[in-house]
């Protein structure tokens, strides 16, 4: 019997410490897992890391002395005792190791619930390892329904569908407010990595012109060509109000910087065309009175968070439904691997050809008058024949391909005669 | 050609109505899009049965069949519908049709409802100007009715996007940009077929009373609506009335126009008396 064993360690097991001494670099990634298809037991290997888990998934002959193989590995490589991190670890088998696998592909086990990235990763992992072909039959059909999982539930839940950081809860914010954000005018006050994300999310849709206004012209200067725009003096920010429509503001003034009244007198000059502030200092810039005008909006950096939070809440919603995909993946993988013995192959394989004969001799006999004992030695012949072609083969799965991979020939076998369907 | 089939027409209208209104409500809470499509296809079964119930009419009584108030708001209703699916075309913008299928399941639920008054088939009927006059200035209302259904979704989510915590209509409406002009396009249909209207309707007095303007209460008021939806125009050009104002100066015109609509007939007299009582 070939198991399915998955190891691995997390940010809900792990702390980020911890997990930085056990991390591998994506060099790390494969010379590790070809070293890991050379334990004892192991006929296929396959190793992910990202900054939130490293997780080993084997297919084995001997399971304990593969996973004990695979824990002494970690410690070696990594140059960790296993003492250390051992209690973190945790182990899955067969079922549970591919419902494990499904559920961090779909990102439904990851830290914000519906991030893209993960599945690209092991998408990135699992085709190294093919190419250095560590993994065999049983893993490269996992892994290719794993990949079928996560595109079915990104695409029928609405895991990814709302925004789940600052900078991107900003910019679904802006498009609630103008449509499309093309050919408007952004402002940049102060800087910022929060802020100047948010810029950049922004410069992704074709915006007409950006602004950057610093207390220090010359920083001022250097970020506007970073964005492609123009630098502006302080001073001339209320000036500015006249043209820009979105304003991300990020300084370390202890007041405000943009004022309620210098909104209001905007207003008529703009045509009331609607402002929308984007304020990430703390202490705030933004004077929040400002969302108490027609057509402005102000949003302080708690406004975004409690934005992210219930789109986090949407999306662990939406993930229950992922669940339900991933239940009925589980069961038809499941269904898939315990095919994969010589006994239960053999006897489907007889069944099928039994069920030919079957139809044939019916066929052969409808339209011919023959009497019984004639139709009985036709049966027995079939009967025979049957016998004859499933010899060969039986032996050979039996003993024979025992020693090579087994799995392998059983699928070959599955679907040469299409067993599985 | 009876009556009889009219009704029946109607009824099924009704029903056809109040089924996409279902389907509607149904999309803005789950958000299904298949449900949307649904009620848009209700919503269009409904409009065919209701263009056939006004072609009986008019089979049987040779002319509009707006001479009582039942036929009149049924007309209504019928361009509101008809409107709405341009407008869904033209614009793609879906979720007016939660506006839009109940207030035209609930014009039309209505019209069974009133006493018919025996059609008396006056001469007034028979003229190319009042046909211009009667088609215009009803689908220019249905313009505003969606103008005002337009403003009405701008200010929800206008105040979820203020209120910050109010997350339901954030999701579900689409961009203030997006509402807002939608209903400024509205308002410019509803006005140029106003304008039109009003212009065919005085053309008409002038050749059935002999007088362009004879101070009748309906005319008054729709001199009145006319008036309101000119400024309002006036400012967004000039001024940059848009959003909010915009909005809430939309459903306030739609006020006065229905005013003008129902109001005046029941408080006032004057010669169109008789078309919608």
């Amino acid at each position: 019997m070939h198991d399915i064993v998955l190891i691995g360690i997390n940010h809900k097991t792990a702390s980020v410490e911890l997990r930085e001494c056990i991390g591998f670099s994506k060099d790390e990634t494969e010379t590790a897992t070809g070293a890991l298809r050379q334990l004892p037991g192991v006929c296929e290997s396959l190793l992910y890391s990202t900054c939130n888990r490293v997780e080993l998934l084997l297919v084995t002959e001997d399971k304990p002395v593969s996973v004990e193989a695979a824990k002494a590995f970690i410690s070696e490589f990594n140059q960790i005792p296993l003492a250390q991190f051992e209690s973190a670890l945790y182990i899955h088998e067969n079922d549970n190791a591919a419902r494990h696998l499904f559920r961090v592909a779909a990102s439904l086990d990851s830290m914000i619930v519906g991030e893209p990235q993960v599945l690209g990763q092991i998408k990135d992992a699992y085709r190294h390892a093919a190419e250095a072909k560590t993994t065999g039959v049983i893993l490269n059909r996992l892994l290719h329904r794993t990949f079928f999982v996560a595109k079915r539930i990104r695409t029928e839940t609405g895991i990814g569908d709302r925004a789940v950081s600052i900078s991107y809860a900003a910019v679904e914010l802006a498009r609630k407010i103008f449509g499309a954000l093309d050919g408007k005018r952004v402002l940049l006050i102060g800087a910022g990595e929060m802020a100047e994300l948010a810029v950049e999310h922004l410069l992704r849709h074709p915006v007409a012109e950006t602004f950057v206004a610093n207390r220090t012209f010359e920083n001022g200067l250097a970020l506007a060509s970073r964005f492609k725009g123009h630098a502006i003096r302080f001073e001339e920010i209320a000036e500015h109000l006249k043209q820009v429509d979105i304003i991300i503001s990020s300084t370390g003034a202890p007041g405000f910087v943009v004022t309620r009244n210098e909104v209001r007198n905007v207003a008529r000059a703009r045509k009331n065309r609607p402002l929308f502030f984007i304020d990430i200092a703390v202490p705030r810039d933004i004077d929040p009175d400002i969302n108490r005008l027609d057509n402005a909006y102000v949003y302080d950096i708690d406004d975004l968070k409690g934005v992210i939070e219930e789109n986090i809440e949407d999306r662990q919603k939406e993930a229950l439904k992922g669940e339900r995909i991933i239940d009925e993946a589980v069961v038809r993988f499941r269904e898939w691997h315990a095919g994969l013995e010589v006994v239960p192959t053999i006897v489907s394989l007889r069944q099928k050809l039994d069920a030919m004969a079957e139809t044939e001799i019916r066929r052969t006999l409808h339209g011919n008058a023959l009497p019984p004992e004639s139709a009985q030695a036709l049966s027995r012949m079939m009967a025979a024949f049957i016998n004859k072609v499933l010899h060969e083969p039986t032996v050979f799965l039996k003993h024979d391909g025992m020693q090579a991979n087994k799995a392998l020939y059983l699928d070959a076998v599955r679907k040469l005669f299409k067993l599985d369907e | 050609m009876t009556l009889d089939a009219m009704d029946a027409a109607i009824l099924i209208t009704i029903v056809l109505y109040m089924l996409s209104t279902a389907g509607y409500l149904a999309y803005f809470l789950l958000q299904k899009s298949r449900l949307q499509q649904a009620g848009l296809a209700l919503l269009l079964a409904g409009f065919l049965s209701h263009t056939a119930s006004i072609a009986i009419g008019y089979a049987h009584q040779g002319h509009i069949p707006v001479s009582n108030l039942p036929e009149t708001l049924s007309f209504a209703g019928w361009a509101v519908a008809g409107a709405f699916l341009v407008l869904h075309y033209r614009y793609n913008l879906k979720i007016l049709g939660v506006y839009a299928a109940p207030f035209v399941a609930l014009v039309m639920a209505i019209v069974p409802l009133l006493p018919k008054t025996p059609a008396e088939t006056p001469a007034v009927f028979k003229s190319f100007w009042l046909v211009a006059h009667v088609t215009a200035i009803f689908i220019g209302e249905a313009a505003f009715a969606l103008a005002a259904g337009a403003g009405l979704l701008y200010l929800l989510q206008d105040n979820a996007i203020k209120a910050k915590r109010s997350r339901f209509f954030f999701k579900r409406l689409p961009s203030l940009d997006l509402l807002d002009s939608t209903g400024y396009a509205c308002i410019v249909v509803g006005f140029s077929l106003l304008t039109l209207g009003l212009i065919t309707g005085l053309v008409y007095a002038k050749s059935f009373w002999g007088r362009f303007w004879s101070w009748d209460p309906k005319e008054v008021w729709s001199g009145i609506s006319w008036l309101f939806y000119a400024v309002l125009l006036h400012g967004r050009l000039t001024i940059g009335w848009r959003g909010r104002r915009s909005a809430i100066l939309a459903i306030v015109g739609f006020g006065v126009l229905l005013f003008t609509f129902l109001g005046v007939n029941f408080l006032m007299e004057g010669h169109h008396k008789g078309f919608t009582k």
